[in-house]
């Protein structure tokens, strides 16, 4: 049966209106990661890279962050830091106006390190339980009632906010365990946090492996821990670190988790200058996300703490690409590695 | 926890060949395997009848009958491999290997399992080196003395006629290896152990005619040394292979007996047609 001519044109216009809703709603996600990645990777690369060599700002990935000092002097625009302020005021004894403003000199050198150490102290955490919580699901348990509500609970443990994860681990951890505002309060955090995604990948992974090699393996007499540890475990290890890789993306990004459990606006010493090795793991850390918080909403804005934001902005981004590619690099290495 | 025999209680500090195992002529003359009266369920649904027969020591059984008759069933019920299957259970009756009723509370499934060993249809090598793979039910077993290895390693692979096609790569990845290579390096793995019984489910499925006629010859020379128990769906092996013959049909076993017998002479119908290609 064909349809009537007016007919036929009304399904062409609709064809085309219902096209071009697709196309423009695609284009959409093309233009706000170009103009988020432009407009970050522009303004932060004035602060992170420089016109001569080294042609990276040094100071800035290497020095922590000082408060920046801003004065007229015989003309001339001075912008020092803390510490060349007070240099300088050594040899000029004459009175200036001058601006303060926070965080704004020096650089985020001791951010990356508590990034760093955050991302990972939380997923040794979360590789931990989750693996041997994945172990014992895909491997040992049999389904049942039981079973289902565990995987249930994982799910929606997945779907809770950051900030409700954040205010657990501040109400458990910092204040029930008494471990306060501490580099082990964000690693149990965060690894909780990304312990679903870690379970889901590792139950993945283990599943992948052929039952044949676990047949074969007690065939011959081994027990089922020998044959999980030396049988299905190697093969399944490389699929449950790259699966991960995208979890220390999370962990790395997230901002709320950290701000009541682990982070610091601002400290001076570094996280190994402890009296006492012990209190390692009881320091708060300076942290990216929470650093780029603190400079765009804790303190006035003008152009110089623009500067900070968007150079951190920018390193963060590069930190966490560079996590991700690492993570598909292996893949693809591990994918031609290993096929039954 | 009581052990089978003897035997595994030598494990791991050495092996005993099979050859120099005392036969004890109060035990039921020659007979490796004793199935009696057994159900076996997958949950409500039960895939084995009152199955009760005898392997003899030191001969090749074969099971053979059409797809879904339970032969693999029951194979895989001789070294507890249905453990692993959910809701798979035995319902009624007995195996009992060397007189010992393996499913009793007091066997340890482990010791049983070195002594009845397995090959799988599809050959399942470890992706690890050949050596590896070999070595790998030994090392479990806990030796680590590594002439003993290398020792054990080289006779299993002679023993499955492997050893002058891959005893300049051992240490090469098994999955380089051909179909057939692959399969018998399975049986290699499983005969470093020394087991009793060899269980063999339809090992020569996935292969082509050579690499099959080279398991053949393979297990009719390790019947001198070995229990084996196959099971097979071509016929002509069976024939070939095997001293006596098991015919299944829809989870029975409809006859039992030398292969002369079952081939030549078979005493029930279902068994003559099955033979002579009329079903199944």
């Amino acid at each position: 049966m064909i349809a009537a001519p007016s007919n036929r044109q009304r399904s062409r216009f609709v064809e085309r209106i219902v096209f071009w809703i697709f196309r423009i709603a695609t284009y959409l996600v093309l233009l706000c990661a170009t103009y988020i990645f432009l407009d970050i990777g522009i303004k932060g690369s004035r602060t992170v890279f420089t016109r001569a060599a080294p042609f990276v700002n040094l100071k800035f990935l290497t020095e922590p962050p000082q408060t920046l000092y801003v004065f007229d002097y015989n003309g001339k625009k001075m912008e020092l830091s803390d510490r060349q302020f007070r240099d300088w005021k050594t040899t000029h004894k004459e009175d200036v106006d001058v601006t303060s403003i926070s965080y704004s000199a020096g650089g985020i050198w001791p951010c990356i390190v508590g990034t760093a150490l955050l991302v990972i102290g939380s997923m040794t955490v979360a590789l931990f339980i989750g693996i041997s919580c994945a172990i014992y699901l895909s491997e040992y348990s049999r389904d049942g009632r039981f079973i289902r509500l565990i995987r249930v609970a994982i799910l929606n443990l997945a779907g809770v906010p950051s900030i409700v994860f954040g205010l657990f681990g501040f109400g458990l951890f910092v204040i029930f365990f008494g471990w306060n505002v501490s580099l082990l309060s964000g690693w149990f955090t965060l690894g909780l946090m990304v312990l679903p995604a870690i379970i889901t990948a590792s139950e993945e992974s283990l599943r992948a492996v052929p039952q044949g090699l676990r047949e074969g393996s007690l065939a011959l007499g081994a027990t089922k821990w020998q044959t999980i540890r030396k049988n299905v475990l190697p093969y399944a290890l490389p699929g449950i670190l790259t699966s991960s890789i995208l979890g220390i993306a999370r962990v790395a990004g997230e901002t709320a988790p950290i701000m009541f459990t682990a982070a610091y606006a601002m400290r001076d010493e570094m996280p190994w200058q402890v009296s006492h090795w012990t209190n390692f793991f009881f320091q708060g850390v300076m942290a990216l996300p929470y650093h780029i918080y603190v400079v765009s909403s804790k303190i006035p804005q003008n152009e110089y703490t623009e500067r900070v934001q968007y150079g951190t902005a920018l390193v963060f981004l590069i930190v966490v690409m560079m996590i991700a590619l690492t993570s598909i690099l292996l893949r693809e290495k591990q994918r031609r590695r290993l096929s039954w | 926890m009581v052990s089978l025999i003897e035997m595994p209680q030598a494990l791991p500090q050495q092996l005993p060949r099979q050859n120099d195992r005392p036969l004890d002529e109060t035990e039921t003359a020659e007979i490796m395997i004793d199935v009696r009266d057994l159900d076996f369920a997958y949950g409500g649904n039960k895939v084995l009848h009152n199955v009760s027969l005898d392997i003899p020591a030191q001969a090749v059984t074969a099971f053979i009958g059409p797809s879904g008759c339970g032969k693999t069933t029951l194979l895989r019920c001789i070294n507890r491999m249905n453990d692993l299957i959910e809701g798979a259970r035995i319902t009624r009756g007995a195996i009992h290997l060397g007189g010992v009723d393996i499913n009793a509370p007091e066997v340890d499934v482990v010791d049983l399992r070195r002594r009845v060993g397995m090959v799988f249809q599809k050959s399942n090598p470890f992706p690890k080196s050949i050596y590896e793979n070999i070595s790998y039910g030994l090392r479990i077993a806990g030796v680590t003395k590594r002439s003993r290895i290398d020792e054990a390693v080289e006779k299993s692979l002679r023993a499955a006629a492997l050893w002058d096609e891959v005893k300049d790569r051992l240490d090469a990845n098994a999955f380089g290896l051909s179909g057939g290579q692959q399969q018998r390096l399975c049986i290699a793995r499983a005969l470093a152990v020394e087991p009793d019984v060899v269980l063999m489910d339809e090992p020569c499925s996935a292969l082509d005619p050579i690499a099959t006629a080279k398991i053949e010859e393979l297990i009719h020379d390790l019947r001198t040394q070995y229990t084996i128990a196959i099971v097979t769906h071509n016929m002509q092996q069976a024939g070939r292979v095997s001293d006596h013959t098991g015919f299944f049909y829809l989870g029975k076993l409809i006859e039992f007996g030398p292969t002369t017998k079952i081939f030549t002479n078979p005493s029930e119908k279902r068994t003559e047609d099955y033979i002579t290609g009329r079903f199944g």
